[in-house]
């Protein structure tokens, strides 16, 4: 099979979870995909799997979900098949994370050098104590005063210089791929823009791809190249921010757009009708049918593919199926 | 002029702090000198970052925490004297939406004792009438009767803030805070929610403070926006005012590092530095210095007064944009 990803090719994954409730079908086939050195912004509410998507590839889904279908081919490797022992070279060294709470990610009893000089110790196979020199190049990189920083723990440093360790820690290993789940969700807006500046001269310095998981459509406008829409545990619509913003496909991600206030807009507000379902029993076929304001018949029978519409622009919804199909009879 | 509902003169909440038993007595200067008035039907937005004091300011204004000094007028009465009977007015005609929730309804009591009980408090009235009211309210927020009979974990956060903002609705006050109230929902949800929050705003001539640290809410919602930073309010003015002409180098800051869902648009530079100060050992001078592009010694040095700028604009800066 080809891959649509040189770096990261994830197909039909597919995680639940098995509660007393029932078996949460969390993910249910998602597509996604990245070169080396995209931004890649996944963006959905609530529920709708970006962070799952993330736990799986890193294989840190744990019981009772379970990852019961799908690939995830990373730099040529499936890590779902991947032995524990391998996937630790792999988790940290060639692929890091960034959470979005950076206080309760950080441990706090240990200082804040010994906890980034793991991450380097791990990947150059050496002692704690000898990648010291390189934790405080590192921290410098970051903006933080590497004298003071190494020896505090964490409980001693805000929430943005909390998070720029997070960063430092996630970066130290010269990781092809970062994760960042909602790494400013918790930060204030000032902190916010000095996070998201930081984490672009980094990763443009680095060369290092990143996947920001958000739910902030500002956000991803401002950091993103590409953009891919959950929406209840299905990957709904992928393509380049720019296109994606002017010209949304999938009636999810134009309701999305619609309902994001901005400074400067002056007409109403247009909420999407109806709640996220429940994924326990998620609606059939479409899982966005219930609240679709264009849903056909098929919709509700049959789950549409995740196809490419335009070049670069991909979709899954019976609405241009069709028109593709028409095309090709023409 | 507008007629003023709300005036807040020189309002200070201290909260004491223990550091040891030698040291002088610390206080976190959450509300520190705030001065603001708050037109009749008109929807008040206080802005700040985390720490900036304005979910404080809320709470004092509906003495909810009594503050340390100042004055609190409603309806050109002095609230913070009221006792008995005419506190209990006030209350009602002062309500509150919380911020979260999942944590601001009862989890062991149906919609309907949630709801009702204000009005058991307030009204000489049957239970037959409040079920009117409630079934009333609930239509109006838009859920059916049918929920009163249901408990709040049944419902989804949009709904559970319809509930709250009901139970405020139902005493027919005034005044209503509402301190963050869509930042726990998704944003399709939030929509629904702010536009409902609108509509019944101007069908029973209501007035809001709106809390927030979102500006894009700010522009969607409100008519005057006072910028809070460090326990003080920096800037305040007419919406407009304030978004096209930011004079405080903090509001202008703020506007920014807001993001903007528009990948067309480039952001300006702006040079960003330093971490918001402690509210119990604040900078001296001007207590955005710190921070501040334009500073000079004269910031270090001097605390600007708030001043006004232009008619209806407020400023706290020595040198205003």
């Amino acid at each position: 099979m080809e891959l649509r990803g040189k770096l990261l090719d994830i197909s039909n994954l597919k995680v639940s979870f098995h509660t007393y409730r029932g078996v949460v079908k969390a993910l249910n086939g998602v597509e996604l995909w990245m070169d080396s050195g995209d931004r890649l912004g996944v963006v959905g509410e609530t529920g709708c799997g970006k962070s799952v998507t993330s736990l799986a590839v890193m294989r840190l889904i744990e019981q009772p979900g379970e990852i019961q279908e799908g690939k995830v081919i990373f730099n040529g490797t499936n890590l779902v098949e991947l032995s524990e022992e391998k996937m630790n070279r792999v988790r940290g060294v060639e692929m890091s994370m960034i959470f979005q709470e950076p206080r309760s990610s950080l441990n706090p009893v240990m200082k804040v050098g010994y906890q980034i000089g793991e991450s380097i110790a791990k990947s150059k196979k050496i002692k704690i104590k000898q990648t010291y020199p390189e934790v405080k190049e590192m921290l410098r990189l970051v903006g933080l005063d590497p004298e003071r920083v190494m020896n505090s723990y964490p409980h001693e440093l805000s929430g943005g210089m909390s998070q720029r360790v997070m960063i430092g820690m996630g970066l130290a290993s010269h990781p092809k791929l970062l994760i960042a789940d909602e790494p400013t969700s918790a930060l204030d807006v000032t902190i916010q823009a000095q996070i998201l500046e930081l984490l672009d001269e980094l990763a443009r310095k680095m060369g290092n791809a990143v996947m920001l998981i958000t739910h902030d459509m500002g956000v991803v406008a401002e950091f993103c190249d590409k953009v891919l829409v959950m929406y209840a545990g299905n990957s709904v619509e992928y393509a380049s921010t720019a296109k994606l913003f002017e010209k949304p496909l999938h009636p999810y991600t134009g309701g999305l757009l619609q309902a994001v206030p901005r400074v400067g807009r002056t007409d109403e507000l247009m909420a999407i009708k109806g709640t996220v379902p429940d994924l326990v029993n998620p609606p059939s076929g479409c899982r966005f049918h219930p609240r679709c304001p264009h849903a056909m018949d098929i919709c509700k029978v049959e789950r549409p593919p995740f196809v490419e519409i335009e070049p670069d622009h991909y979709v899954a919804c019976y609405l241009f199926k069709g028109k593709s199909e028409v095309r090709e009879d023409g | 002029m507008a007629e003023t509902l709300i005036k807040i003169k020189n309002l200070k909440t201290y909260f004491p702090v223990k550091k040891s038993i030698f040291s002088k007595k610390l206080f976190v200067r959450a509300v520190d000198d705030v001065n603001m008035y708050i037109p009749t039907g008109s929807t008040f937005a206080v802005v700040g970052e985390s720490g900036s004091g304005k979910t404080t300011l809320a709470r004092t204004v509906l003495r909810l925490i009594e503050p340390t000094s100042g004055e609190i007028e409603f309806e050109g009465k002095d609230i913070l004297g009221l006792k008995g009977r005419d506190l209990l007015e006030v209350r009602r005609n002062m309500q509150i939406v919380f911020q979260d929730p999942y944590n601001s309804l009862h989890p062991r009591k149906l919609i309907k004792n949630i709801i009702g009980e204000g009005m058991k408090i307030h009204f000489k009235i049957t239970d037959v009438e409040i079920r009117d009211r409630i079934a009333a309210v609930l239509k109006e927020v838009g859920l059916i009767d049918d929920h009163m009979y249901r408990y709040a974990h049944e419902f989804s956060g949009g709904q559970r803030q319809r509930i709250a903002f009901a139970r405020a609705m139902v005493l027919k006050p005034k005044f209503i805070v509402l301190d963050e109230p869509t930042s726990a929902l998704d944003v399709s949800v939030q929509a629904m929610v702010l536009k409902m929050m609108k509509e019944i705003k101007v069908q029973e001539n209501l007035t809001y403070m709106f809390i927030t640290h979102n500006l894009s809410l700010v522009d969607y919602i409100a008519d005057r926006v006072a910028v809070m930073y460090v326990g003080e309010v920096v800037e305040m003015g007419d919406k407009s005012t304030i978004f096209e002409h930011p004079s405080h180098p903090y509001t202008d800051l703020l506007m920014a590092s807001n993001p903007v869902p528009d990948p067309k648009f480039v952001r300006e530079k702006r040079l960003m530095k330093g971490e918001i100060p402690s509210s119990i050992n604040p900078p001296s001078g001007c207590r955005f210095h710190n921070r501040c592009p334009f500073a000079d010694e004269r910031c270090e040095r001097e605390a600007p007064e708030l001043r006004e700028i232009k008619p209806g604009h407020f400023v706290r800066c020595h040198y205003p944009l």
